[in-house]
C-alpha cells in the first residue's frame, strides 16, 4: 500500500527525518495562504501516487501569489497516469547544492532488505542507472542484525558525501531502517535527499509504501490509506476479503485462485474478448462472498456478460451455486452469466443452478468462447 | 515415490484443530497420507478427527510422542510465522506453509534463520505436494491426478488443478505435483524442486506453471539451461495483467518489465524450453514429445 508524500513526510518527521515546511491545499486559495506563511519561494507539489510527477508538469516553483494562483489550477488540472491531482503540497524552496538518492528495498528474490544509495539523486536517476550501473551502490542488510553503522558509513563513502555530514546522514538512514523495520514497509525512499546550504541534509521528497501483507498489525497508519484513490469497486471488494483488480473491457469475470483468475483473463484476451476485471474469490469462499462478488460484476455498467469459472477445492462449487442463487433470486438480473464449475460437489451445484437462465459451459475453453461472442454481439 | 518426502512420511498438522485444517488432514488421511498428531498452543491433550489424532501443544511434544518428520501448517497468517520457526527449531525436515499473506519481514527472518538448519520450507501460501496414488500434503484434490511421469511445479492452486485436470483427460499422468506458493517471498524456488525431478527416476518430464512478478521463472530458467537434461515444458499466465497492479496473490505484480509475462516468455522460449500458450494446449504439448 503506497502512501502520499505529505503523510510520507509526517511519517519522517515523526522519525526525525528533516524535511522542508509546508501544508496540503486542495484549492488555489488555500495554497495562497500557506505562500503568505512560507514566501518568498515555494515549490507546489501534484499529491497522487504515481512516480514522474516532474516531467508530467506536477512539480513546479512559484515565486509569487500570482504564480501561486496560476500553478496550482494548472497543476489541480493535470492527470498523472490516469490519476487525477486533487492536492497539493506547498513547501518552502530549498536552496540545492547536491542531490542523493537513499532508498531502503525489499529483494524478495533474495529475501533481504537492501540500502540503495546514489549521488546522481533527482529525477534523472533512473536514466542514470540505465546508463551506468555502478551510479547506484547497493548493499544487503541481514534481517536478524539489521542495519549496521559502518554499512552506512560505506553508503556515504560511495556517494562521495563530504565528511562534515556523515553522521547527520547516518541519523537519518538509520531513522529510515527504523522506521521500514517498525510499520513493516516494502519500500521507503527519499529521491532526492538533498545537502543545502553546505552544511545540511533534507528529504526533499518521501516514499512509503507499506507490505500489503502487513497492514493488518498497523491500524495506526490505517488514516493514511487515500481510499479517495481507490476505485469504489476496488474498496467494496475488498470490504468482502475479495481480490478485485479493475480493467479496460465488458466482460465481467470471477473465478477462485489467483492464478486461475490470470489464466482466465488471459484466455478472454486470446480469443479477442475484453475482460472488465479481475476478481478472485480467494479459497473456500462462502456463498456470501460469492454473492458479493457478483452483486459487484452486476453493479458494473461496462459489464456486458459475466463469466464464473469455478475449480472447487477448498471451495465447494455448491457453495457457490448457493451464493449465486440468493442474488438472482432479489434482483431482475438482464445480463448474461456464462458459469463454469468443475471440482469439489461440481454436480450438485450445477443441478442447483438447472432453472436459473444461466448459461452452463462445459469446461473454460467452452465458458470463454461463449463470453466473447455475447460480449461482440451486445457492444454493436 | 514422491519427491521430497517419502510415500509413508509421518506428517503433522500446526493448526489441526481449525476449520482449513481439521478438513484437509482428513483429506490427506482419506489419500493414505500418514497424520500422526496435530499441533494447537493451548489444546494439547485433546484427540481430534473422530478421537483418532492426538493434538498437542508444541511442534517438540507431538514429534517426541510420534516421531513425526514432516509439517503442513494451516495456521491463522498472523501466527504462521511463529509456526514455521517453531517447525524449524523443532528440526523437522519438510515444512508445507499452506497459509498464505504472511509479511514480508516475518519471512526474511524466517529465512536467515533457516540458513542455520536442514529444514526445507514450501510456501508460505502453498496448496503443497501430491504424488498421485501415493502420498499427498496440503490441499490439492487426490481424485483429479493419475500416477504417471510428468513432474509438475506450480506458483499457484487452482490453476495447477484445471492443468492436472486437463492432463487427467487425455490419459496423461503425474509423478509428483507441488506447488512452491504465490507469495513474495518463498521458502523453496524452481530450481531446487527442478534438482528433484532432475534425479526421480520416475519423472521423465518437468512442467513448471509461472506467473507475472519476481524472478522466480529467470531462475528457473537459468537452473534449467545448465543443469536439466530432462524435457521441460513450460505455461506462464497474467499476459493480460496491468503494470503495478497486484493480481490476487501477493507475489503477482508487475514492478518491473522483468516481472512481465512478455519477459518471461521470451526467456523461456530463447532458452529453448517449449512453451504452452493455453491451457488446452498444455496436454497435447507434452504427449507429442
Amino acid at each position: 500500500m503506497r502512501i502520499q508524500e505529505y503523510q510520507s513526510k509526517r511519517i519522517f518527521s515523526h522519525y526525525g527525518i528533516p524535511i522542508p515546511k509546508g501544508r496540503v491545499a486542495i484549492n488555489a486559495i488555500i495554497a495562497d495562504h500557506i505562500y503568505e506563511e512560507l514566501k518568498p519561494d515555494v515549490v507546489i507539489k501534484a499529491q497522487v501516487l504515481t512516480s514522474g510527477r516532474g516531467k508530467a508538469g506536477g512539480i513546479r516553483l512559484a515565486k509569487s501569489a500570482e504564480q501561486v494562483e496560476e500553478i496550482s489550477n494548472s497543476i489541480l488540472g493535470l492527470t498523472i497516469k490516469g490519476m487525477p491531482v486533487k492536492k497539493l503540497l506547498v513547501e518552502e524552496a530549498i536552496k540545492i547544492d547536491q542531490e542523493y538518492f537513499i532508498a531502503i528495498l525489499t529483494d524478495k528474490d533474495a529475501g533481504v532488505p537492501t540500502l540503495m544509495a546514489s549521488k546522481y539523486g533527482g529525477m534523472d536517476i533512473e536514466d542514470a542507472v540505465r546508463e551506468n550501473s555502478s551510479a547506484m551502490y547497493s548493499l544487503s542488510i541481514d534481517p536478524l542484525a539489521g542495519l549496521l553503522e559502518f554499512q552506512v558509513r560505506s553508503a556515504a563513502l560511495a556517494v562521495e558525501l563530504p565528511k562534515q555530514l556523515w553522521d547527520e546522514f547516518a541519523n537519518i538512514v538509520m531513522a529510515l531502517w527504523k522506521l521500514y523495520e517498525e510499520n513493516d514497509a516494502d519500500s521507503v525512499e527519499i529521491n532526492p535527499l538533498v545537502t543545502s546550504e553546505g552544511d545540511k541534509l533534507i528529504a526533499l521528497d518521501a516514499k512509503v509504501n507499506i507490505d500489503d501483507n502487513a497492514i493488518y498489525r498497523h491500524p495506526d497508519l490505517s488514516e493514511y490509506f487515500d481510499l479517495e484513490e481507490e476505485d469504489r469497486m476496488e474498496y467494496q471488494a475488498k470490504k468482502y476479503g475479495l481480490s478485485y483488480v479493475k480493467l479496460e473491457g465488458n466482460i465481467g469475470c470471477m473465478v477462485n485462485g489467483a492464478g486461475l483468475a490470470m489464466a482466465t483473463l488471459d484466455l478472454l484476451s486470446d480469443q479477442g474478448g475484453k475482460p472488465a476485471n479481475f476478481l478472485d474469490i480467494g479459497g473456500g469462499a462462502n456463498s456470501e462472498k460469492v454473492s458479493s462478488g457478483l452483486k459487484i460484476l452486476m453493479q458494473d455498467e461496462r459489464v456486458k456478460v459475466i463469466m464464473i469459472n469455478i475449480f472447487g477445492g477448498i471451495t465447494r462449487c455448491d457453495e457457490v451455486a448457493k451464493g449465486l442463487l440468493s442474488v438472482f433470486k432479489d434482483s431482475d438480473n438482464k445480463i448474461p452469466v456464462v458459469i463454469r464449475l468443475a471440482g469439489t460437489n461440481a454436480a450438485q451445484g450445477l443441478e442447483m443452478l438447472m432453472n436459473s437462465g444461466l448459461i452452463v459451459a462445459e469446461n473454460i475453453v467452452e465458458a470463454a468462447s461463449l463470453c466473447v461472442k455475447i460480449s461482440k454481439e451486445k457492444a454493436k | 515415490m514422491s519427491i521430497l518426502v517419502n510415500n509413508d512420511i509421518s506428517v503433522l498438522v500446526q493448526g489441526i484443530t481449525g476449520k482449513e485444517g481439521t478438513f484437509h488432514a482428513q483429506k490427506m488421511i482419506d489419500y493414505g497420507t500418514h497424520i500422526v498428531a496435530g499441533v494447537t498452543p493451548g489444546k494439547g491433550g485433546d484427540w481430534v478427527l473422530d478421537g483418532k489424532i492426538p493434538v498437542f501443544d508444541s511442534v517438540k511434544a507431538a514429534i517426541e510422542a510420534t516421531g513425526a518428520e514432516a509439517s503442513v501448517i494451516f495456521v491463522p497468517a498472523d501466527h504462521a510465522a511463529d509456526a514455521i520457526f517453531e517447525a524449524v527449531d523443532a528440526k523437522l525436515k519438510t515444512i508445507f506453509c499452506v497459509t498464505e499473506g504472511i509479511p514480508m519481514q516475518d519471512m526474511m527472518r524466517i529465512k536467515r534463520y533457516m540458513q542455520t538448519s536442514e529444514s526445507q520450507l514450501i510456501g508460505p501460501n502453498s496448496p503443497g505436494l501430491l504424488s498421485p496414488g501415493k502420498v499427498k500434503l496440503g490441499i490439492i484434490p487426490g481424485e483429479i491426478a493419475l500416477p504417471g511421469n510428468i513432474g509438475v511445479i506450480s506458483r499457484s492452486g487452482t490453476l495447477t488443478y484445471e492443468i492436472v485436470n486437463e492432463l487427467s483427460k487425455a490419459g496423461a499422468g503425474i509423478s509428483t505435483c507441488i506447488g512452491i506458493g504465490g507469495d513474495p517471498i518463498l521458502g523453496t524456488g524452481f530450481p531446487e524442486i527442478l534438482e528433484l525431478f532432475e534425479a526421480d527416476p520416475e519423472t521423465e518430464k518437468i512442467l513448471i506453471v509461472g506467473e507475472i512478478g519476481g524472478k522466480f521463472e529467470e531462475n528457473a530458467v537459468r537452473y534449467i539451461s545448465q543443469h536439466n537434461t530432462k524435457p521441460v515444458y513450460a505455461y506462464i499466465v497474467g499476459k493480460s495483467a496491468p503494470e503495478g497492479r497486484r493480481m490476487g496473490h501477493a507475489g503477482a505484480i508487475i514492478e518491473k518489465r522483468a516481472g512481465s509475462a512478455a519477459y518471461k516468455i521470451d526467456l523461456i522460449k530463447n532458452a529453448g524450453i517449449r512453451l504452452a500458450s493455453s491451457i488446452e494446449e498444455i496436454p497435447a504439448l507434452l504427449l507429442k514429445s
